[in-house]
């Protein structure tokens, strides 16, 4: 059976890890490379490299921290942030990562997506939406209709686009992945986003990451069920060594989720 | 020296990088012609079955001569789609039929298993477990139930020479081996432990048949 995937994201700025790294707790969270090799041993499914700072200052996600961590891991290695061209998936693919994910450049020439995935496959193209979810004017009860608008430049900029014809968009055009982040959730612990996710992986037929408020080994278990999701990516929780990769397994695997142990 | 054949066929970076781990020298040969040097020959692969129409007639008789030869072979993804007599995601396209059948979409092969009950998602990406049918040097010491990186949309069906069988709408064929010709579907250079080990399997025929070669080359002098 087909194992939901448990991914670690390490958000890197200036070859740093840097979101919800605490220096007390684990001398070595800010290196990439050393988190990444943690992480492999406790069963981590997949790395996925994001420059988080790339988007707004136009960098190229860095070299030689992806081959650093690609020295560390016989595992996918997904690369994002900063990517807008060819030449700057090309570069990401030769350090050594075997995915790269599309973001704002995707959403400015969604051309680029097929681009991509008629040179590297589908399978190396993820595109990555970030989504807040709206509630409809006509009714503002929680059950009332919901309506997610995709937001550009690490959701800074609202792009009037629905995230599920985004998704559907992207798929067409030779997406082999959607990674979709949760504006709401992110960094908050409080569970996915199980709505949103739900709402975009019965929509197209590729697999769909789901990602932003991960707190709990129970958040994982309701994204995997009632959120329809294939696989889901966190960064602090595991970052802050309070939640094991390993130990979110056994969990999950006791609530009959199928994982990789 | 292993020769992994570059045919455009996307990132060939991840599969230098795990033969480097298990020590062993990687070279891309630029024509069909350097393949004569070669001690195992590696057809990668990930992406659309009609990128191995770049492997012209040239390459398909130098490949076949050396494995006629006795040199070990090793497809992987789309390298083992090759391995077969073709694929439906590319009719025209011609494999080099070491394996018979024909690779079909995944969920769309006859299959006496019932589908999953949701929508299967295509492509096939994740960990999924293998069952291993027989014993095979190829797949030695790994364990029924352990699971490798999948990413692809075809498949290949389970014939006699399969190695190991994963389930994703139906039974495909996960790992085949048969004499020197070996390939395996997942991506062995992203499955962690497993993969490596697999890899190691086939480097030490490497060896094996290497050796064999050179004391079979001193008879004759």
């Amino acid at each position: 059976m087909l194992s939901k995937r448990i991914i670690a994201c390490l958000d890197v700025r200036d070859g740093k890890v840097v979101k919800g790294v605490n220096f007390e707790g684990l001398r070595d969270a800010g290196d990439p490379a050393a988190l990444a090799r943690r992480y492999n041993t406790e069963g981590i499914d997949e790395v996925v490299i994001l420059d988080v700072t790339a988007t707004i200052e136009s960098r190229q996600a860095r070299a030689h921290t992806i081959a650093a961590v690609a020295r560390e891991i016989f595992l996918p290695l997904t690369v994002g942030g900063g990517i807008r061209t060819d030449e700057d998936a090309a570069a990401a693919i030769e350090a050594g990562a075997d995915k790269v994910s599309l973001n704002t450049a995707a959403l400015d020439n969604p051309a680029l997506i097929t681009t991509l995935a008629n040179r590297y496959g589908s399978q190396a193209v993820i595109v990555a939406i970030d989504a807040k979810a709206i509630r409809l004017k006509a009714d503002t009860t929680a059950a009332g209709p919901t309506r997610y608008e995709v937001y550009a430049r690490s959701g800074q900029a609202l792009t009037n686009r629905s995230a599920i014809e985004w998704a559907k968009q992207a798929t067409d055009m030779g997406a082999g992945e959607i990674l979709l982040t949760s504006i709401d959730r992110d960094g908050t612990k409080s569970g996915f986003d199980c709505e949103l996710t739900a709402a975009v992986s019965d929509a197209v037929n590729i697999p769909v990451i789901a990602s932003g408020g991960a707190g709990t080994f129970e958040h994982f278990a309701e994204v995997f069920t009632s959120g329809h999701a294939d696989a889901a990516l966190a960064a602090s929780i595991f970052h802050f060594n309070e939640k094991s990769v390993s130990a979110l397994k056994q969990f999950l695997k006791r609530s009959g989720v199928p994982v990789r142990i | 020296m292993i020769a992994l054949v570059d045919y455009g066929a996307g990132n060939l970076t991840s599969v230098r990088k795990a033969l480097a781990a298990i020590g062993a020298s990687v070279w891309t040969p630029t024509v069909a012609g350097e393949l004569g040097r070669a001690h195992g020959i590696i057809v990668p692969g990930v992406g659309h079955f009609s990128t191995t129409r770049s492997l012209s007639d040239d390459w398909r008789k130098a490949v076949q001569t050396m494995v006629d030869d006795g040199v070990p072979l090793l497809g992987i993804c789309v390298g083992l789609q090759w391995l077969f007599e073709g694929s439906e995601e590319a009719m025209e396209v011609a494999g080099l039929g070491s394996f018979p059948g024909r690779c079909a979409l995944i969920g769309n092969a006859p299959s006496p298993k019932s589908q999953a009950p949701s929508p299967l998602k295509v492509p096939h990406v994740g960990w999924n477990s293998l069952v291993m049918p027989r014993p095979s040097r190829l797949m030695a010491g790994v364990k029924d139930g352990t699971q490798v990186y999948f990413t692809h949309s075809y498949a290949a069906p389970v014939v006699d020479d399969t190695a190991a069988i994963c389930e994703y709408g139906g039974p495909f064929s996960a790992a085949v081996e048969r004499g020197n010709v070996s390939a395996v579907q997942f991506h062995p250079e992203k499955s962690g432990d497993a993969g490596l080990r697999v890899l190691s399997n086939w480097f030490a025929q490497v060896d094996k048949s290497l050796s064999r070669r050179s004391s079979a080359e001193e008879e004759r002098a």
